[in-house]
């Protein structure tokens, strides 16, 4: 099925009338001209200006109909000025003269409110980016007739088998530019869209997730499938003690876990002695099978080329086989640490300075099949839920299993288990991964879209069991 | 703005919406922190837009655009009949509302000193100076402080008559001292964590807190967390200070009285919840002497959840959550209410901004004050641990298994606060938690805290909810499981 087809006809027509929702790139650049020269009578040493477009729909359903739909259009202007030494930020969007040119005195009368800051960077000049290219047509057509048939679809399914769905459909565009004093410019759109489902059949529930640039790279019913089917093995489970066990864990599962280190890795939060990674840099505190990538131009990620001062994203090698390796450097941070800086840092000012905001885990060649084959006992984990920090140093994380858990028994998955809460350390945790899936762009909802693969742990600690 | 809600209310009509009802709402925001004696996040935002929600063909659309133009506010009204209109594709039956009257109205929450005409210089002073004394002890590696000011206008008006107009100013302050020692990282903050206390009120919150007067003795605690005793794994007495047990009440009551979560609309993303329609008026939630309201009145305090109509028009209300122990309400809108046969919304609908459609949420969910005094209270325990700032919380979808840690805890024995516990934790199951409460102290130690992070629907929503409570006592809890090795 094309993608044409599956989502409705003349898309053409409908991509037209789409794309107007997004402002042409000469007109951001308009908007960023305009407030420079503004800036410039105002007395500022230095300006940055960031303008960000977004236009987004969900479709949300549950009880196996439409029970939210939504459609949001808006453009922010975000200014930074710099008066002697210190800076400041002012954020509207109205766009007029008159309210960018308040915009920029309120960010000046912010900035003249603080001591001087020695530290403070001259802002950076022009630079050259990678093109990425994640703006797909057929996404920017979406209509909510398209998203309402597919959800039809979903729910057709859970009643004919007896169950009842819940989820979204999503699917949006945004753009971003950003300019400053010095001559720098840069610009980026793109499309996404994502499919949530959770199939409930009493007293069970499973789900499915998927999230792309283009909505042709997932199949709302595939899903919706996969979901029904897992439900349906979830309905009998069983509760089995709390304890260490040997867990394969879904691409969504391992993401919603690794996903919380990813502020480890800024240099500002080693700087702060709030990294898991203090005094531990250069050593195997992984398994030699653990390699970690941050990198903005892997064909599976989204996002923007450039940071949030305009500097292009570098990919940094940040684990080495289980060793590691680098940080993600902000400018200032990379002077603090004499090193250069890597393109990962937050607007300005902030006080947390960087993260890799487009990890890549490198995965292996085992299947979810095959990990399950080679367990003699041990637990598939469909998804994490509520997951939070406990120990920030040693890494361990609270949460729940949620929305299908298996019990695999030589072999072969042999029952649905009651959720259990765990807490376990994840520099533990990838110690003991025994193998690795192919790597996929996962997406959960604790931790923002990565690469992945999918797991298999042992002695993960299951501490306490709940009712369900 | 009420010509552009009019603009919005006629085009949603003249397009066969049958109902429908719309927000302008324009949000000034400033931020000040410090890390480390420097200013960190220096920052003002502004945000203007408007919000159009209908019903047409029996089901719900919803669309929201910042092109405040007459053209710009008919093209989005037009999207959202287009959109009820796709959203009928997948209906299952129409949506039905209980009734409410029409108000004309217009509200502004009290304030004394407006934070946005204090000077800047002032504000920032105060929180360097704060974040001096903590940096002076030994010991404390990073240090944190913020301020954050929001001024909220919202215009409402609806299809069935209502104009209301209602201005809210939140403040919200905190300081943090982190010690990173001996490969352990320990924090304290104040008054609270997610960045200390936040209420609808002005600059007199920042003034109440004084954060001078409290800085060294959080970088002293952060500091000596290090060489405390680790909190021991056992089943025993727990106390909760105010401000841990108000987070436990939103988790363990606030969400699973949502009545959107009853009835499986949040169950993709937020979950569902035990309390179902069954439980109303037949669960024993808690002990005898445990009482919870939702209340969103401003005579129940200036809380996060505090508001005279709620983002549907309806009037804030007091609604018995808990009584005596005995579960006796949900939080429910015009729609809900009508799905379990409510005669009417409890008024929880809420938006956190133009752009984003009201859904259910808390108001102020608090637990009514008791009789005893703290030191009454802590002289009548005989072995337990009190345990005071939230540090990590968790629960299950259903709401029905938790567990937090805190900051800090205090071994009590024979009747004495003792020595300081480090990693404290407790877990539960709610019922069995809320069951186990014998003791709550009185009005003289409620405090209306603010939590300004609660995060719900999808997309998501950033809402600031309120929670009273005074420190409590509850047997039978099973403790550091968290850093339990089994």
């Amino acid at each position: 099925m094309s993608p044409a087809s599956k989502f409705g006809k003349s898309p053409a027509r409908r991509n037209a009338n789409r794309a107007e929702q997004l402002l042409p790139e000469r007109e951001l650049k308009r908007i960023i001209g305009t407030v420079l020269r503004l800036a410039k009578s105002t007395g500022a040493d230095e300006t940055e200006v960031h303008v960000d477009e977004t236009a987004e729909s969900l479709t949300r359903f549950a009880n196996n109909a439409v029970h939210q739909n939504v459609a949001e259009r808006g453009l922010n202007v975000s200014i930074r000025t710099v008066v002697d030494s210190r800076t400041a930020r002012a954020t509207t969007n109205r766009l007029d003269e008159d309210s960018l040119r308040a915009a920029i005195e309120g960010s000046l009368s912010l900035a003249h409110s603080q001591p001087k800051n020695p530290r403070l960077l001259p802002m950076p000049g022009k630079q050259r980016y990678r093109k990425v290219h994640r703006f797909d047509k057929a996404t920017a057509g979406l209509t909510p007739e398209d998203r309402a048939r597919a959800v039809r679809r979903a729910c057709d399914l859970a009643i004919q088998n007896g169950q009842v769905a819940a989820g979204i459909f999503a699917s949006g565009l945004q753009q971003s530019a950003m300019g400053n004093s010095r001559g720098l410019f840069a610009a980026y759109r793109e499309t996404h869209a994502e499919f949530s489902i959770t199939m409930q059949e009493t007293p069970a529930a499973s789900w499915a997730k998927a999230n792309a640039a283009r909505v042709r790279d997932f199949d709302p019913q595939k899903l919706a499938q996969r979901a029904s089917e897992k439900a349906h093995l979830a309905v009998d489970a069983r509760e089995l003690a709390s304890g260490r066990y040997t867990v394969i864990l879904e691409p969504a599962a391992a993401l919603d876990l690794v996903g919380f280190l990813f502020y480890d890795f800024a240099a500002t939060a080693l700087q702060d002695k709030r990294s898991c990674l203090n005094e531990r840099m250069g050593k195997q505190i992984f398994g030699k099978n653990i390699s970690i990538t941050d990198d903005a131009y892997h064909p599976l990620q989204l996002g923007p080329p450039f940071d949030g001062e305009g500097l292009p994203r570098q990919p940094v090698l940040l684990v080495d086989r289980g060793v590691p390796t680098n940080l993600v450097y902000a400018r200032s941070s990379a002077k603090a640490g004499r090193k250069k800086p890597t393109g990962h840092g937050f607007a300005l000012p902030n006080e947390y300075g960087e993260a890799p905001m487009n990890l890549v885990f490198a995965g292996g060649d085992s299947s979810l099949e095959r990990m399950i084959a080679s367990t003699e006992r041990g637990l598939l984990v469909t998804r994490l839920w509520y997951i939070r920090e406990v120990d920030p140093y040693e890494k361990v994380m609270t949460g729940m299993t949620r929305d299908g858990l298996f019990l695999v028994e030589n072999g072969k998955v042999t029952s649905a288990v009651r959720n259990f809460r765990f807490n376990q350390s994840i520099l533990e945790m990838l110690r003991n991964v025994e193998f690795l899936g192919p790597s996929v762009r996962a997406t959960g909802e604790e931790a923002f879209e990565m690469v992945v693969p999918a797991m298999k742990v042992r002695d993960f600690h299951f501490t306490e069991v709940t009712k369900f | 703005m009420w010509d552009l809600c009019s603009n919005a209310l006629d085009t949603a009509r003249l397009r066969g919406a049958t109902y429908s009802d719309v927000r302008v709402m324009h949000l000034r925001q400033r931020d000040l922190t410090t890390k480390n004696g420097q200013v960190g996040t220096l920052a003002q935002s502004e945000s203007i837009g408007i919000g159009v929600r209908v019903l047409a063909n029996g089901a719900w659309g919803f669309a929201s655009t910042d092109r405040l133009t007459r053209e710009g506010v008919s093209a989005c009204a037009a999207q959202a009949v287009s959109i009820a209109r796709a959203s009928a594709l997948a209906k299952r039956g129409d949506v039905v509302m209980v009734a409410e009257d029409a108000y004309v109205d217009s509200w502004q929450s009290p304030f004394r000193k407006d934070p946005f005409e204090i000077p800047l210089e002032r504000q920032l002073a105060l929180l360097l100076a704060a974040d001096g004394e903590m940096r002076r002890v030994k010991g404390v590696t990073l240090t944190e402080t913020g301020m954050q000011f929001r001024k909220i206008d919202s215009w409402f008006a609806s299809s069935i008559g209502s104009l209301i107009h209602q201005r809210k100013m939140i403040t919200g302050c905190g300081i943090a001292a982190t010690s990173f020692q001996c490969e352990e990282i320990q924090k304290r903050s104040y008054p609270n964590s997610f960045g200390g206390q936040h209420a609808l009120e002005g600059y007199e919150l920042v003034e109440s807190l004084e954060l001078l007067r409290n800085a060294t003795r959080v970088g002293e605690e952060a500091a000596a967390l290090h060489s405390a005793t680790q909190c021991p794994e056992k089943t025993g007495t727990l106390i909760l200070g105010g401000s841990q047990l108000g987070l436990q009440i939103h988790e363990s009551v606030g969400h699973p009285i949502e009545l959107d979560r009853v009835l499986g609309q949040e169950a993709n993303f937020a979950g569902t919840s035990f309390l179902t329609i069954d439980q109303l008026n037949k669960l024993r939630y808690g002990s005898d002497i445990v009482n919870v309201v939702a209340d969103a009145r401003l005579e129940h305090g200036p809380g996060l959840g505090t508001f005279a109509y709620d983002d549907e028009g309806v009037p804030a209300q007091c609604t018995d959550i808990i009584k005596d122990g005995q579960f006796r309400g949900y939080l429910s809108n015009r729609e809900t209410a009508h799905l379990i046969g409510l005669k009417r919304s409890s008024g929880t609908m809420r938006t956190e901004s133009w752009n984003r459609l009201p859904i259910i949420r808390m108001t102020n969910i608090s637990l009514k004050p008791g009789t005893w005094n703290l030191d009454d209270l802590i002289a009548d325990t005989d072995d337990g641990i009190l345990m005071e700032t939230n540090r990590s919380w968790s629960i299950d979808d259903r709401r029905y298994q938790f567990q937090f840690s805190t900051e800090i805890g205090w071994e009590i024995k024979g009747g004495k606060k003792t020595r300081m516990l480090k990693n404290p934790s407790y877990s539960g199951i709610t019922t069995e938690f809320w069951n186990s409460c014998d003791a709550i102290c009185s009005q003289d130690y409620w405090t209306l805290w603010g939590t300004p992070n609660c995060g719900k629907g999808q997309p998501m929503q950033t809402m600031g909810t309120g929670h009273g409570a005074s420190p409590s006592r509850f047997r039978n809890v099973r403790i550091g499981s968290a850093f339990s090795n089994q």
